[in-house]
């Protein structure tokens, strides 16, 4: 099977800073695939680079076969991209109807009123605030509709960059049940994570980073049973 | 009584065209995080378009709206030619470029235009006065409250009810994101600066029809106001430039009432004293940021 996106050893620098060092991995269609790590592994940093937003300073990212690389930012939405950024970013001086208008400014203006009727039906909390100016919503409901924004394209490929950071943990559950089940319904996910017990539980394959590199890959349920990740992310078993 | 009419309506008027003005700096400030200093120019390029369509026999009625344009498309042609090459550098890069379109513009009316001011006929409506039994008001001053406000009122509604509006206002808010949602960065920049030129160009209307010239320093002063504005208002957020020009017109018509009539040259001194002390007590302004703006 062909894969959806293929990172091939790309690195990101900050100067003489490398956040991310020649790494490669891939995501197949429908898959559910977690890059997790500690605070600055390079994960964020990957995912910038995936959507655009740093330089590669080596190596190439494609997309459906396309050249990531030569692609500008704001035409992933267009390619089926929907991104959810860490620290959920939400657009708080706009009500909630507002940044799912933004999420959806590709489509025709009759399709995004009802892309916004059928993505507020998955999330009831963001109906009855409809109106209500983003930046008032509690951490869970922003975090919410930072992933409902990305929905508003129908996105064939979801970038979930650390839904579950600060959440209280009874909404962590609720987030990770949402990304499970709309893998479950075809959407294929990449997902960085520090909740690495809970991203394994959901995920098919795994990738681990520190210090810039990949150090691990395989299939989540290996890693989830794997003495050394265990030590490493999840505490002494 | 009739003092207070007549106050209110200068501090309205006043205000409002400061209002116009500074709305205009914080939208491109808003995605880009500069202050044109080239903005006051744009009033100027309005006034002189008028100017040159009144000499072509064009009605001012006609005249106006057209010139107006012309100050939108002209923000929109800076913007291509002097700030989008250097897009991603420094706003301070952008800053002291918008102090260079100034200069070159100021010295391209002195040389091709005239360095002495020239008059612009006004209409008949916007002479004389309107007497309400014992209050007389400028007809002018009225005309610019209602036309500033109307401005205030279709641009807050082209903001909230239209798409490109809320993208607008989602790139303030955070352009990196809103570019990953597909919203077009070049598109929004260039709806920034439209904005903003087409509000310089309608306050050098009511700029012009209160005082019948145009010179190529004209935009200058009412361009130093608008940026008190921006400033006291706070930079964050359109609200706080609204908010600033309201005040700082409120002030010049408080002081232009107050003050003895030898003392009137003081009025700027004393408005910028007291909004110096305002910025002692809070300085980022009435609206306080509750984000970096995103480049």
């Amino acid at each position: 099977m062909a894969n959806l996106l293929d990172v091939v050893d790309i690195e990101v620098a900050y100067g003489p800073i490398k956040a991310v060092k020649r790494i490669s991995f891939y995501v197949r269609a429908g898959e559910l695939v977690t890059i997790i790590g500690a605070n600055g592994a390079g994960k964020t940093s990957t995912l910038n680079a995936i959507m655009g937003l740093e330089p590669l300073a080596h190596g190439s990212i494609r997309y459906k076969g396309a050249d990531l690389g030569k692609i500008p930012v704001e035409k992933r939405a267009v390619l089926g991209m929907g991104v959810s950024p860490e620290g959920r970013r939400i657009f708080g001086d706009l009500t909630v109807r507002e940044n799912l208008i933004a999420g959806g400014i590709t489509l025709s203006s009759s399709l995004c009123l009802d892309r916004i009727e059928s993505v507020v039906g998955r999330f009831p909390i963001l109906a009855e605030r409809i109106q209500q100016t983003a930046g008032t919503l509690s951490g869970g409901e922003q975090q919410m509709l930072a992933i409902a924004r990305a929905l508003m394209i129908a996105p064939e490929f979801l970038i979930l960059d650390e839904p579950s950071l600060g959440l209280a943990p009874k909404i962590v559950s609720q987030v990770f049940e949402l990304i499970h089940q709309l893998n479950q319904e075809g959407m294929t996910v990449l997902l960085v994570e520090q909740n690495v017990r809970k991203s394994l539980a959901i995920a098919d394959r795994a990738y681990v980073m520190e210090l810039g590199n990949i150090v691990r890959e395989g299939s989540a349920e290996d890693m989830s049973s794997d003495q050394k990740i265990h030590e490493s992310y999840l505490g002494a078993a | 009584m009739e003092q207070l009419i007549q106050f209110a309506i200068s501090a309205l008027s006043l205000g409002g065209t400061y209002a116009l003005l500074a709305l205009g700096l914080a939208t491109v400030f808003g995605l880009l995080g500069f202050l044109n200093f080239a903005h006051g120019d744009l009033m100027t390029i309005c006034g002189y378009s008028i100017y040159f369509l009144l000499a072509a026999g064009v009605s001012f009625f006609i005249a106006a709206p057209i010139a107006i344009l012309v100050a939108g498309l002209a923000a929109v042609l800076m913007e291509r030619i002097a700030f989008r090459p250097l897009r991603g550098r420094s706003p301070m890069s952008l800053l002291i470029t918008s102090f260079a379109i100034s200069l070159a513009l100021h010295v391209c009316f002195q040389i091709f235009i005239s360095p002495k001011s020239k008059p612009i006929p006004i209409p008949d409506v916007f002479s004389g006065y309107l007497t309400f039994g014992e209050v007389y008001v400028s007809k002018a001053q009225i005309i610019s409250i209602i036309v500033s406000i109307l401005a205030l009122i279709l641009l807050s509604a082209f903001m909230t009810k239209t798409r490109i509006g809320i993208a607008l206002r989602a790139s303030a808010s955070d352009f990196t994101v809103a570019r990953a949602m597909g919203i077009k960065a070049n598109q929004m920049i260039m709806l920034a600066f439209a904005i903003s030129g087409v509000l310089a160009g309608i306050a050098a209307v009511m700029w012009i029809a209160q005082r019948g010239a145009v010179s190529p320093a004209m935009g200058q002063g009412p361009m130093i106001k608008a940026l008190i504005a921006v400033i006291i208002g706070g930079l964050s957020h359109p609200r706080g430039a609204l908010y600033g020009g309201f005040i700082l017109g409120t002030l010049e018509a408080i002081f232009l009432y107050i003050l003895p009539d030898s003392w009137v040259l003081y009025r700027d001194a004393m408005v910028l004293v007291i909004l110096i002390s305002f910025l002692m007590v809070r300085p980022n302004g009435i609206v306080a940021p509750s984000t970096e703006p995103m480049r």
